[in-house]
């Protein structure tokens, strides 16, 4: 099975088995992180939850969480590596697929394991810009339309969901995508379903 | 690649028994056409009505001719469903009773048929997979057509009182169909004793090849072809007979049969090794599926806290082959609908790994998968969000006692 054979490529394989960063109840009892962020939901199958230690901007220490499959923890484990030390705007705009690139490829059907930890970062520097008064700072900043009618963006979407739109009825009662041509449809129900899946 | 390999997937397939590939190997030049008149024919057909009496013989099935080979079990239950449709498409008797935790291929069967305009009925099961008698007995009138029920599970390995539901069904004039895939050849199978009028069985489930299986068809019960054309297997099944498959199934049946109570001893003996190492050694665990009606090689467990793909491939890492009720492992978002049936809800159906013994697991295989199985659930345990004590708290408020629970 395709599934399965790029699982044991030596990088996930090596970041499955021997997760970086991953919090320790025993090692790391005295971890006191400045934001966390969990995103997810058991019942999914899938809940991740990032600690980080923040100085000026800056990601001093990472730990994460999860309960989730071994794509889930390989692509969190390379995720943490790649945000230490960065800046939490860079870090704030880092996309799955560079994640997943890292890890020499993750099939379709597992895109969505490595999104959770990403939305999971992007939550906890959340929580930090608006304990420091900075809140949505870097919303919208790599936003991408999906309504070109409207000018909805996916972070449109995400928000929505976010706010309780948990059907294309009240997402589209929350936004109007979609009341125009209609064309971008199929694109935003992908989107409903993935952000359903992070967020309820 | 490891230094061990251990099989726990019987559920899913199993080897080639060396007796029936020897015998395959020794046939593969029978390649005469078994319609055919000729001595190459007639021989093919001589082989291909032993096997056929093998496999009548493995469900207690007095008449062979009654033993339709088609190409395994997905098939077998497809022409049975398709036979309700033609001839309950045009009158009143057409409701269709089946249960929540059969095959993919009975419950897409049935959805079909009620996509049709059939009234079709999911039967709820208890908390051990066992098919809810007053739910079935609520449901069951004149007007029922089948009641097709599973006689064992291949997630939890619950064996259903099929000879109960036969004959309650038959008060009603209804028809009878069990799909025996996973009970054949681990526990004793009899239409006669349990009264259906089809029976569903797969070669691959008892060391045969894949490729083949049959259905069985009691005498008066109607029956209409999914694959129409010749006329062999009475016009039930055209095709060419698959001599190799045939004969295959034949002698992976006889052997079953014989075989069968030593079979049973053995892995309920290793099974219960299993259980009671995992009880013993991994806290907070849950045995899925009935105490005593299980199958003897089946052995379903949650482990709370710990996400099931993840257990799997760490398994896997080790050598050790199972499955998984986990959604991650199967493409979707969604549990196992056998493990969300019983009642467990998602934080343990994720959680759960299937064990299916075989004929070639040994102690040693059982030692070396409760070695390497409680590190595995610690470690991942460890970096969960989710902690395994209040999953189980949860159950034990419920009402439930899961096993283990400290």
């Amino acid at each position: 099975m395709d599934a399965f054979q790029w699982l044991y490529s030596d990088i996930v394989k090596d970041h499955f088995t021997n997760p970086r960063n991953v919090f320790d109840p025993d090692k790391d009892k005295d971890f006191k992180p400045d934001a966390e962020g969990m995103v997810g939901n058991i019942k999914c199958g899938d809940q991740m939850m990032f600690m980080l230690k923040i100085q000026n901007d800056i990601i001093a220490d990472v730990r994460w969480k999860t309960y989730g499959c071994a794509s889930a923890i390989a692509s969190t484990s390379m995720l943490s590596e790649t945000i230490r030390g960065m800046n939490i705007r860079d870090a704030y705009h880092i996309k799955p697929a560079d994640i997943a690139s890292r890890l020499g490829g993750l099939p379709e059907n597992k895109i969505h394991c490595s999104v959770l930890g990403d939305k999971a970062l992007r939550a906890a520097i959340d929580v930090y810009l608006e304990q420091h008064g900075r809140a949505g700072e870097f919303k919208g900043e790599d936003a991408q339309i999906i309504c070109k009618c409207l000018n909805i963006t996916d972070k449109d979407i995400e928000e929505a969901v976010r706010q309780g739109a948990h059907d294309w009825h009240s997402l589209q009662e929350a936004t109007k995508i979609g009341t125009v041509c209609g064309s971008c449809k199929t694109k935003a129900e992908e989107l409903l379903h993935e952000f359903v899946h992070i967020y309820s | 690649m490891n230094a061990r390999y251990v099989y726990m997937d019987y559920n899913a397939t199993t080897p080639l028994r060396p007796e029936v590939r020897d015998l395959m190997v020794r046939t593969l030049d029978v390649y005469g056409n078994a319609s055919s008149m000729h001595e190459l024919g007639r021989v093919a057909r001589a082989e291909i009505e032993e096997a056929r009496a093998h496999v009548a013989a493995l469900i207690g099935a007095q008449n062979p001719s009654r033993v339709y080979f088609t190409s395994g079990g997905s098939e077998s239950n497809n022409t049975v469903f398709n036979t309700m449709f033609l001839i309950g498409r045009n009158q009143k008797r057409r409701k269709i009773i089946t249960t929540s935790i059969e095959h993919p291929c009975v419950l897409n069967s049935a959805a079909h048929l009620r996509d049709e305009g059939f009234p079709v009925v999911f039967l709820p099961v208890d908390r051990d997979g066992r098919v809810d008698m007053d739910a079935y007995c609520a449901e069951l009138s004149p007007d029922v057509l089948l009641v097709s029920v599973m006689a064992a599970n291949n997630e939890i390995g619950t064996i259903e009182d099929i000879k109960t539901i036969a004959k309650l069904a038959k008060e009603q004039g209804a028809l009878v169909h069990t799909d025996a895939t996973q009970a054949a050849g681990k526990i004793p199978v009899s239409v006669e004793d349990w009264g259906v009028d089809y029976l569903t069985l797969s070669c691959h489930k008892i060391y045969g090849p894949k490729g083949i299986g049959a259905l069985y068809v009691r005498e008066r019960a109607p029956i209409e072809p999914l694959i129409r054309g010749g006329h062999q297997e009475d016009g039930v099944r055209a095709g060419t007979y698959n001599n190799l498959g045939i004969m295959g199934f034949g002698e992976a049946a006889r052997l079953a049969r014989a075989e069968l109570a030593e079979y049973g001893q053995n892995v309920s003996r290793l099974r219960a090794m299993l259980r009671g190492l995992i009880l013993e050694r991994v806290p907070n665990v849950r045995i899925n599926g009935h105490p005593t009606e299980v199958l003897p090689n089946t052995l379903n467990v949650s482990f709370p806290g710990a996400e099931g793909e993840s257990i799997l491939l760490s398994l896997d890492l080790e050598g050790i082959e199972v499955s998984t009720g986990s959604a991650c492992a199967s493409g979707s978002l969604d549990p196992s609908h056998v493990l969300m049936a019983i009642g467990l809800g998602p934080e343990l159906a994720h959680g759960s790994i299937r064990f299916s013994l075989g004929k070639y697991t040994t102690e040693d295989d059982v030692r070396y998968v409760a070695d390497k199985l409680p590190p595995i659930i610690a470690r991942l345990r460890r970096m969960s969000t989710v902690p395994a004590e209040e999953i189980i708290g949860e159950i034990r408020t419920e009402g439930a006692h899961p096993e283990g629970a400290k």
